[in-house]
């Protein structure tokens, strides 16, 4: 695979213009455009319109008046932005978004990765308890609302009856504003067998004589991990960095509905899991300010890109792709 | 080729046009006849209504019969009332005819004139309005208008646990909220606590929901009565915040005493009364239904008095309200006078006191927003069900709607409910004190009414 990517490179590229126009006249191309039209015109319709519509409604004073047509919507220019500045609550949701997310994102790479591990290891049953380790990723997250308030309700709840156990008196998870978001964050990583299957095919495609040629160099298991490991699955690890601090910026669903929603009687709604996402939905949909929750779109839009582009440009120096130099 | 194509495509496109004006004239005679149908019978679109019981479906099934009887139909799918899906409907302009709403929302919905109206319905249906409990009322009302038509009232009232009290030795007397101070030395000898552990709550003062309760106990409001002055800093309402949190601490802090309360199989046989985990508390009328059903309690009901001594009690529920741009409001208004008319409620009330002498179960009796009806339910139907604590229990649901209060509603209900919600919160964590937090919240539930207004 090296030796044909270097002399393509040997070859060097056709000029653009002509190379745009000659892959035009294949018919591949146009089938392949055929192909992904569907999803060209879904994402117009359903994304970017809604997208573009939002960005023009957060410059106005759009709210449930407008949406019923009995007002008209009238532009505000900058002040829902001015509102966002003044509002403690979106700085304070951001602050619980970020801090969740640097919970979440290592916990369940890491879970994922040593999860994704044993199994490759293992000869016999490896389908079942890959199936096993999946389920909780098809468990609907509403119910992983609810499990959370079960699960570690610091009276009788199951974690810290665990706790108990081994002597460790469990903390009030869902009430103690010190620990919501950990226990929220503990939770995600039950939600890790999509990640897992990742890894696990990255670990399958790791060549074998790698391993071997470091065995021989006198490399021991964890020089191996890293020397060989890490770097040739470096691009699942980038890919799921970069889509699972997406999900943690963009987490609602779950909290939503143990302190927000159907798991409690919406009365204590603790500031502490007041996520970026969940008061963005109450801004919209309880207090029908959607003006201003668009506003609130757009700067977590433009935080995420600004994150996304930071990963990026850090993954230059630690995702290696086979093939090819490290980018 | 290409031209083998066009030919071809122009071919199917006359094919499929003179299909479709085939069809168009094929139907042409039917929906005349549909369109001289449609002047005269509608379909009443209702939203909102979820859950079903027994009363529910009979006061439905009475007022869809008049509907019926004036030649028209009713949709009314079942699914209660949800923002985002009603948002949706306005959007694609398939506004419902009727909505069934919590009261709470009215106010909002009414502040950005979603919501018609209803005084002129009441008066070309000649409902009358002094037939409803004023408090309730009062949660439908913005601006001097009515828009809104309320159902069931929710008064609340003490429960007292006789059996813990018993256990705790506290004179069911001095489980009362006129003097704090005897509540409070009640509560710290009803709560129990086992090795650390809080297995019993003692007095549990249910905030933040029942806060402006609390705040009434001085004769205070937590909003002015046009739903534009948040009241929410005052003395009093400090005071409040600082006498019931003080009763939660009593039990070892707001963490243990919540998650202990998470614990309850609140609809269950064994509620946390019939489990002795709670001694006492203020709660809405339609928890005895549940107690009544559950394994055996022996239990006191007690009106919330206010410093005086004199009872008060707070109502919620919901509503009937027709969406601005209903295209049959006369219908609407037809099936909430239906619906809500004595003789319905009667029906109803009867019916489910037959179901449960059947099945041997309590009848608790019904509370609606109307007082002409409850009282014929009361005198006409409701018959002592020989379980003392409980015929005692529905003597005082009856009396309680006449000292009755609501929060006034506001442009910006939500928010300015969210707004104290909070601050209680913030309190009940220990980040704040009463101070801090109320003022925070005068601040935030202002601003969003100013907004809103």
């Amino acid at each position: 695979m090296a030796s044909i990517a270097s002399s393509s490179e040997a070859a060097g590229p056709p000029q653009g213009a002509r190379r745009r126009l000659s892959a035009l006249r294949e018919k591949e191309t146009w089938t392949a455009y055929l192909f992904i039209l569907p999803w060209v015109l879904g994402f117009v319709a359903l994304t970017a319109g809604p997208m573009v519509a939002s960005l023009y409604f957060s410059f106005t004073d759009y709210g449930v008046q407008q949406i019923a047509g009995f007002e008209k919507t009238s532009r505000v220019g900058l002040e829902n932005y001015r509102t966002l500045l003044e509002d403690p609550k979106i700085a304070l949701s951001l602050k619980n978004t970020f801090v969740y997310t640097l919970m979440t994102v290592p916990a369940k790479m890491m879970v994922a990765l040593g999860l994704a591990m044993i199994l490759a290891r293992i000869a016999y049953g490896a389908g079942f308890f890959r199936t096993v380790f999946y389920l909780p990723d098809i468990t609907p997250p509403v119910a992983i609302g609810i499990l959370i308030l079960v699960l570690f309700n610091g009276s009788v709840g199951v974690v810290n009856r665990a706790l108990g156990l081994i002597g460790i008196p469990g903390p009030f998870w869902t009430t103690d504003p010190n620990w919501i978001k950990p226990s929220l964050a503990i939770m995600s990583v039950w939600t890790v067998g999509g990640t897992m299957v990742i890894y696990l095919a990255a670990l399958k495609a790791v060549p074998q004589h790698l391993y071997e040629a470091a065995a021989m160099d006198g490399a021991g298991p964890w020089r191996r991990f890293f020397n060989v490991t890490l770097p040739m699955i470096s691009p699942a690890l980038f890919f799921t960095f970069i889509v699972l601090t997406i999900a943690g910026l963009q987490t609602f669903t779950e909290v939503y509905t143990a302190y927000f929603g159907a798991g409690s009687t919406g009365a204590e709604a603790p500031d502490a899991a007041l996520m970026n996402v969940v008061y963005l939905f109450r801004q919209a949909f309880e207090f029908f300010n959607m003006g201003f929750a668009s506003a609130m779109a757009w700067i977590l839009f433009a935080i995420i890109m600004v994150i996304t582009a930071i990963q990026f440009v850090v993954s230059r120096r630690f995702v290696f792709y086979q093939g090819g130099d490290k980018r | 080729m290409v031209s083998r194509w066009s030919r071809r495509g122009l071919a199917l496109a006359i094919a499929a046009l003179c299909a479709i004006v085939a069809t168009s004239i094929a139907s042409a005679k039917p929906a005349e006849v549909a369109g001289v149908q449609a002047t005269q019978a509608h379909t009443l679109n209702i939203y909102g209504l979820g859950g079903r019981d027994d009363v529910a479906q009979g006061r439905l099934d009475i007022a869809n019969a008049v509907i019926r009887g004036l030649g028209h139909s009713v949709n009314n799918p079942q699914g209660g009332f949800n923002d985002q899906t009603f948002l949706a409907r306005l959007a694609a302009r398939d506004i419902p005819d009727l909505v069934h709403m919590g009261r709470d929302s009215v106010g909002t919905y009414a502040a950005r004139g979603i919501l018609a109206p209803l005084d002129g319905c009441f008066k070309a249906e000649g409902i009358d309005k002094n037939s409803y409990r004023k408090a309730a009322l009062s949660q439908v009302t913005y601006r001097g208008k009515l828009f809104g038509a309320p159902e069931f009232t929710n008064q609340i009232t003490i429960i007292v646990n006789n059996d813990a009290a018993k256990k705790a030795g506290v004179d069911p007397a001095d489980i009362q909220t006129t003097n704090w101070k005897r509540l409070k030395q009640a509560n710290k000898k009803l709560l129990r606590i086992e090795n650390g552990r809080l297995t019993r709550i003692g007095f549990d003062p249910k905030i933040p929901e029942f806060f402006p309760l609390w705040v009434k106990w001085f004769g205070k409001d937590m909003i002015s009565k046009d739903g534009l002055k948040a009241q929410l800093n005052s003395r009093e309402a400090v005071a409040a915040l600082a006498y019931t949190v003080g009763l939660i601490n009593d039990h070892g802090g707001w963490n243990k005493f919540k998650a202990f309360r998470d614990t309850f199989d609140f609809f269950g046989r064994n509620n946390q009364v019939a489990a002795d985990q709670i001694s006492a508390w203020p709660m809405e009328s339609f928890y005895y239904n549940v107690l009544a059903e559950g394994n055996p309690v022996n239990i006191t009901a007690k009106f919330f008095t206010n410093r005086k001594g004199g009872p008060i009690t707070m109502l919620s529920g919901n509503a009937w309200a027709i969406p601005k741009g209903s295209k049959n409001p006369g219908l609407a208004c037809k099936y909430i006078k239906a619906l809500q008319a004595d003789s319905s409620w009667l029906t109803v009330a009867k019916n489910r006191f037959d179901l449960r002498k059947r099945q041997g179960r309590a009848f608790t009796g019904l509370y609606t927003a109307k007082a002409t009806a409850d009282v014929k339910i009361y005198e006409d139907i409701y018959q002592p069900m020989g379980n003392k604590d409980f015929d005692q229990a529905v003597a005082l649901l009856v009396r309680a709607p006449r000292y009755a209060f609501a929060v006034p509603l506001s442009p910006a209900s939500s928010e300015f409910r969210q707004a104290w919600i909070d601050a209680i919160n913030r309190v009940l964590e220990g980040r704040q004190t009463p101070r801090e937090a109320l003022d925070q919240a005068q601040r935030e539930a202002q601003a969003a009414i100013d907004k809103a207004k």
